[in-house]
């Protein structure tokens, strides 16, 4: 006999939870296809694919029956793509694709198994692989819509140069940088979207924003920098793209609020350490990769105690 | 949601975590309850309650009188059984009930003048319970009247009443709570009770309250229940019992999470309510207790409902304990053609069953039953790791650990993880966008640990 609960929530599902992160990533998608053009929709159509490819070719490998309608591989390629120079090579876009569902994925037994986040495995390979393909360069060669987007990121400007732009445009995101990082404002509407829908945690997102709004705040008031410091960090780089939508894969997140709220300080305070500290101009795939290896602790660290346990 | 207060008590009308599945009292609670008429044949299980089965003590071909004692319970937490009607025994046969209990069951064949059990019902619905003379009853007396009454709990877990009213010295109970949230979807059986026979619950209130030397009597309902509020309001004037209204959530009427939201008190993981000095029925019980002790009474019959949008009339109903499910769903004009599964108890917590002779027993609170469009088979994925179901576990557990540990045969992970506090309320699985079957899981998880414990 069927056993109890006899009735779900319906409404819920894995399915529609990344299709909901499909959503919330439309208004990044178009902003970086408005900025970019063919450079953006080449790259999000090679890694999805890829992904898309590598996972069904895996998981048969594996002699497992494929798992591609959950989805989970497209958010994979296009979260990847998003995080990818636009100018980088059609290879560069296969080879992280398939890192990040190869080794980042599948490897650890497929979804809601793996430690870290596929889409950041591709990526910090590639980076590390295609220095150059990937680095500052990348962003300099390339043409795009408008003057202010070729160019050094604002991040590397600010860093190497000490230039700083509009707060305005680093805000709607006229700006260089990867694919779907340059506009805070997209990432702010889409992650709004997916936070607001209970798909992705809200902890986490505000709690990455808070901490680096501390440090960097801190450190504007201490250089006299008037701001520029604070909003080219808070709406510079990927912090936007990574507090709302790679920081909160729920599968390499801590599962209880209270750890949400140490993993999104965590990795705060790990963003700024690198972009302040390191030779890199950013640090949001860093961080994220680095909390991910001890989310199993925080979660170990975060038990909540049964009802009733003093 | 955030504008909810709970005045006058310690607690906040409100327990953490828990859920808000869609209630569908609707179909069935506007129903006054009506009589079933007395059936053929009744079945009643030697085991109704939780504790030691009962000895039965008539023999087949022997006549029995209404309200007889057919099985009596000679341990402390055991009830004993009466006949609900006059007849014919006709055999000592066993019976599968929906938990999947294989029992003994003693058939009863209605034979001669019954009793009316419309009789019944009214002496229930009537406004003349006394209130005043109850300080006649010695709280021993209460108790040995329970006791023999066979009262068990009516809101499912069927626990001998008589062992939670029963004077302690080393126990004390503070306060007595009524139990009235019915948090189960779709049951309105306590729901009608409460709108019906407000003075009986009241009477039966005082009883107990008397019987455990409670300095604080208080009614449990769930604020999705007005008029039963108005009504017990009504009848609780001129008397100390308070009334505490609750938010509507699931699962709000379960013993641990009723006494954080009233009282603001955790009971001890593994303990008791009395650990905080605190007894806790289901209004169905206290009015059986007010008949037991005011009208000497047993319990023979009980108010259950009959609903979901699997049945063609939902009903609530009086029917005598041991009449066959099948009859029940038969008055209420049987099942209709998209039903898929047929429930003993609510959705939440109640056990599926397909045998149309099984008996209705003290502990069934009601008949749900869902078509394929509310029940959900839809296929299991890996688990996200999303935590829903940590922020849905009213016991603050971590379901999913719990389940992983049953599934990789871990009992020791599972001990960690508390999994013995589990109460299987099946909020995790409701939660889960996985769908994955946590509670099931964790049934078997259970299982797992005391293999492990007695090895
Ligand atoms: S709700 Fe389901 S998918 Fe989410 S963590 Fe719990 S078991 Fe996993
Ligand atoms: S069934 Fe058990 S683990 Fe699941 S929510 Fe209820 S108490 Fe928690």
């Amino acid at each position: 006999m069927a056993p109890s609960p006899h009735i779900l929530n319906t409404a819920n599902t894995t399915q529609r939870m990344m299709k909901d992160v499909l959503i919330g990533l439309l208004p990044i998608i178009c902003m970086s296809v408005w900025l970019f053009r063919a450079y953006a929709v080449k790259q999000l159509i090679i890694c999805t694919l890829a992904c898309l490819i590598s996972e069904f070719l895996f998981v048969r490998m594996r002699g497992r029956s494929a798992s591609l309608g959950d989805c989970s591989a497209v958010v994979t390629g296009i979260i990847l793509a998003l995080s990818l120079p636009g100018s980088a090579p059609w290879f560069v876009g296969v080879i992280a694709s398939m890192i990040a569902m190869g080794i980042g994925k599948i490897i650890f037994g497929g979804l809601g198994m793996n430690i870290f986040n596929p889409a950041m495995v591709g990526r910090a390979f590639v980076m590390i692989a295609f220095a150059q393909l990937m680095g500052a360069s990348a962003y300099e060669n390339m043409t795009g819509l408008a003057d202010a987007v070729s160019g050094a990121t604002p991040l590397s400007a600010l860093k190497f140069s000490g230039s700083a732009i509009k707060i305005s445009e680093l805000f709607w995101g006229v700006t260089n940088g990867s694919l779907g990082e340059t506009s805070a404002f997209a990432c702010l509407v889409g992650g709004l979207f997916i936070v607001l829908r209970k798909t992705a945690s809200w902890q986490i997102p505000l709690s990455i924003i808070l901490t680096v709004t501390g440090i960097a705040g801190i450190t504007d008031i201490a250089g006299s920098h008037s701001g520029e410091f604070l909003f080219h960090h808070l709406f510079g780089g990927a912090l936007m793209f990574g507090a709302f939508f790679i920081a909160t894969d729920p599968v390499t997140s801590p599962l209880t609020a209270k750890g949400k709220w140490y993993f999104g300080f965590g990795t705060g305070v790990l963003i700024m350490v690198i972009r302040l500290f390191s030779g890199y101009p950013e640090g949001v795939m860093f961080a994220i990769l680095l909390m991910n290896a001890v989310t199993p602790l925080i979660n170990r660290w975060t038990t909540p105690l049964p009802m009733g346990e003093a | 949601m955030g504008l909810f207060r709970l005045k006058g008590f310690p607690g906040t009308g409100n327990f953490r975590h828990g859920i808000h599945p869609p209630d569908n009292k609707s179909l069935s609670a506007e129903s006054k309850v009506e009589v079933m008429q007395t059936p053929e044949t009744v079945v009643l299980p030697l085991l109704q309650h939780i504790g030691a089965q009962c000895k039965p003590v008539v023999k087949p071909r022997q006549i029995v009188r209404y309200g007889e004692v057919v099985g009596v319970g000679r341990a402390f937490i055991s009830a004993s059984l009466h006949s609900p009607v006059a007849g014919k025994v006709k055999k000592i046969g066993m019976v599968t009930l929906p938990n999947s209990m294989h029992l003994p069951a003693i058939s009863i064949k209605t034979e001669g003048d019954q009793i009316n059990p419309q009789r019944l019902w009214d002496e229930m619905t009537a406004m003349d319970w006394p209130r005043d003379c109850i300080s006649i009853y010695a709280p021993e007396t209460i108790a040995k009247i329970i006791h023999n009454s066979g009262i068990v709990g009516l809101g499912g877990a069927a626990f001998p009443t008589h062992v939670k009213v029963a004077p302690n010295d080393s126990r004390m109970i503070d306060t007595l709570l009524i139990n009235g949230c019915e948090c189960e979807p779709y049951l309105s059986c306590d729901d009608r009770l409460m709108r019906e026979a407000p003075k009986a619950i009241v009477t039966g209130a005082l009883l107990a309250g008397r019987a455990v030397a409670a300095k604080e009597i208080v009614i449990c309902v769930e604020n999705n229940k007005p008029e039963a509020i108005l009504k017990l309001q009504q009848a609780t004037e001129k008397t100390l019992i308070k009334i505490a209204v609750l938010k509507t959530k699931y699962p709000q009427g379960s013993e641990k999470q009723l006494v954080k939201s009233v009282l603001g008190l955790e009971i001890p993981l593994g303990g008791l309510p009395s650990d905080a000095g605190v007894a806790i029925s289901n209004v169905a019980t206290i009015a059986s207790v007010a008949r037991g002790v005011i009208k000497e009474g047993p319990l023979t019959h009980r108010v259950i409902s009959v609903s979901g949008r699997g049945i063609k009339h939902p009903k609530n109903l009086f029917v005598p304990i041991g009449i066959s499910m099948g009859e029940v769903i038969e008055y209420c004009g049987g099942i209709t053609e998209d039903a898929a599964r047929i429930i003993s108890g609510g959705p939440m917590m109640g056990f599926a069953f397909s045998d149309m002779t099984t008996p209705v027993t003290k502990g069934t609170s009601g008949i749900t039953v869902l078509t394929h469009d509310e029940i959900s088979d839809e296929q299991e994925t890996s688990c996200v790791r999303c935590g829903r179901c940590v922020d849905a576990c009213p016991m603050n557990l971590v379901p999913t650990r719990l389940a992983l540990a049953a599934r990789y045969n871990n009992p020791s992970i599972a001990i960690r993880y508390h999994i013995n506090a589990c109460f299987e309320c099946g909020c995790c699985t409701y939660v889960c966008p996985a769908k994955i079957k946590l509670v099931q899981l964790i049934r078997t998880g259970k299982k797992l640990v005391a293999a492990m414990a007695k090895s």
